[in-house]
């Protein structure tokens, strides 16, 4: 009986001890961010919001938040729709190599982004393309097509088949049962791919470092504060970033929780 | 006659649908890798490349002792990573599966996964904060007067080596949780009945069957780890250099694109071993 409670004990204290190793620098980084005083460290002096302050009043800051909004919602949408048409097709029809195909639109998930990044810059300096934010979205819908794909794809049940069928049958054209019937019924996943293709854009750095030249998305500004050191004001626009992230995150907790709780 | 032509119609209507985001894939990612591949073979001179058509950057980077200790360098983080990662997220994992009430375990996980969402950059940036000369812990043990010299955390390899695996933990111990609530709990009861103590239970049949989790689980964490700049460029600093820092320096300072673009295969093919080697285990597990 001791043993039992003793163990019990030694599992919550480790639960505890890792929550605690977890949260730790989220914690200190949104605390300091209310710093009353020059640095981002103990002790705390008091409560301010003087540094979200300067983080909206900072333009390069607001309009690096306006370009990675842009680029996350813009590749998102990309992604989403080249990836439902994919696995609509792919799903619905006999394709040759079909086998191939899905292979090939996985692939990027498989390669690390430096290296994507590295393949795109390469690539555009060699036909003379300018680097823009156009290159840094063109780089994220390469990363979110074949999660969007994946999802998509494997939400698309025999169930939904017989539904279109029936919709073909009384004469709907084929972009009708793809708009009016598939894309409804799929909606949940297609939600979920476009929430966390977003999420994963917005907090992308390497492809947007590599792939940009005077606008820039909010990671690399982000990145080019660091160089003062510590800042409550990177502190400050470090917690914008992470409640953004969150806040996507529990829309789609919402819409994944609702489809299960349909089911 | 009719049917072929209706298949011709139909084969027509589905490349209709799968070729945009084929297209999309060959032009900006099979395209670009073979001219990654290409960029490779070539040679700079000052500023211009040259295409040489050789493997002398290849052969460059084996002799040069700085681009091949890179390659070490970075193995040895993503090994030790992925290793202590494993080795604090599975009782984390049984713990959330077993002791925390059922209808918690969800949120347990969410919980878990929360700061997964920050960007690199910002999570670097947190621990930075906490491990910096003036930073969290070395302040605090000041002020309680435990050290009077403020230790040196940050810009060394343990700094490093703690921002890579605050990440990966939540990592594994997603993939080793979906494992351990998957097997059934007969297993454990029918070694119980036949004699094992705990430990052997927890040695002889619930390790083996979460093996393919940790294995999964590791190899994501090996490729993320070994592939990322940004971790050991803010934490690790500039004293020794893992392989992407030595990437981002042949670009940055040198322009030399052959160069990194030589090192980037040879990453993406330690990662392709890595995962033929994963893959192969877990079929023989299998079988």
């Amino acid at each position: 009986m001791i043993s039992s409670r003793f163990s019990k004990l030694l599992s919550w204290s480790y639960l505890i001890a890792l929550y605690g190793f977890i949260f730790l620098p989220v914690a200190v980084l949104v605390l300091f961010s209310f710093q009353d005083g020059r640095l981002p460290v103990p002790p705390f002096n008091g409560a301010t919001l003087k540094w979200y302050g300067e983080v909206f009043a900072d333009s390069r800051l607001m309009s690096a938040l306006g370009n990675s909004l842009m680029v996350a919602l813009g590749s998102a949408t990309v992604a989403c729709v080249l990836g439902f048409c994919a696995a609509y097709g792919l799903a619905r029809f006999v394709l040759p190599a079909s086998r191939l195909q899905r292979g090939l639109l996985i692939a990027p998930m498989t390669v690390s982004y430096l290296i994507i990044a590295l393949g795109l810059l390469t690539t555009f300096n060699w036909v003379g393309v300018s680097l823009s934010l156009w290159t840094v979205g063109i780089g994220h819908v390469v990363i979110n097509l074949p999660l969007c794909f994946a999802i998509i794809y494997a939400s698309m049940g025999d169930h939904q088949k017989n539904i279109e069928r029936a919709a073909r049958d009384l004469g709907a054209a084929e972009w009708q049962v793809m708009t009016q019937v598939s894309a409804p019924m799929l909606m949940p996943s297609i939600l979920a791919a476009f929430f966390l293709a977003v999420t994963f854009s917005w907090d992308e750095f390497i492809i947007a470092f590599l792939l940009s030249r005077f606008d820039v998305t909010l990671p690399v500004e982000i990145w080019s504060m660091l160089r003062s050191g510590l800042n409550p004001k990177t502190n400050a626009v470090g917690s914008v970033v992470f409640l953004v992230s969150v806040a996507l995150l529990l829309i789609l907790e919402l819409i994944v929780f609702r489809r299960t709780a349909k089911k | 006659m009719a049917t072929a032509s209706l298949e011709t119609r139909e084969n027509r209507r589905a490349w209709g649908f799968v070729t945009p985001a084929l297209l999309w894939t060959i032009a900006f990612f099979v395209i670009p890798f073979i001219v990654m591949a290409a960029i490779s073979l070539a040679t700079r001179k000052g500023r211009e490349i040259v295409m040489a058509w050789n493997f002398d950057n290849y052969i460059e980077f084996f002799e040069k002792a700085h681009l091949l200790k890179g390659l070490f360098v970075s193995l040895e983080i993503t090994f030790t990573v992925t290793l202590i990662s494993v080795i604090l997220a599975y009782p984390l994992a049984w713990i959330i599966a077993e002791r925390v009430p059922q209808k918690w375990q969800r949120m347990a996980l969410i919980m878990a996964i929360l700061p997964f969402w920050t960007s690199y950059v910002v999570r670097s940036y947190s621990w930075l904060l906490v491990l910096a000369q003036n930073g969290v812990i070395n302040n605090s043990l000041i002020y309680l007067g435990i050290i009077s010299e403020p230790l040196e955390l940050a810009s060394t390899r343990t700094a490093t080596v703690i921002g890579f695996v605050h990440f990966f933990v939540m990592l594994l111990t997603l993939t080793i949780y979906a494992n351990l609530v998957q097997m059934p709990p007969n297993y454990r009861r029918a070694a119980a009945d036949l004699g094992a103590n705990g430990f052997q239970v927890f040695w002889h049949v619930v390790l083996p069957l979460t093996l393919p989790g940790i294995m999964v689980g590791a190899f994501l964490t090996f490729v993320l780890c070994i592939g990322d700049y940004i971790t050991p460029q803010i934490l690790g600093g500039n004293n020794e250099l893992a392989l992407p820092q030595v990437i981002m320096l042949q670009l940055g300072r040198r322009a030399d694109f052959p160069m990194a673009a030589t090192l980037s295969i040879i990453l993406m093919v330690v990662v392709t071993l890595a995962y033929i080697a994963c893959a192969r285990w877990l079929k023989m597990e299998r079988t």
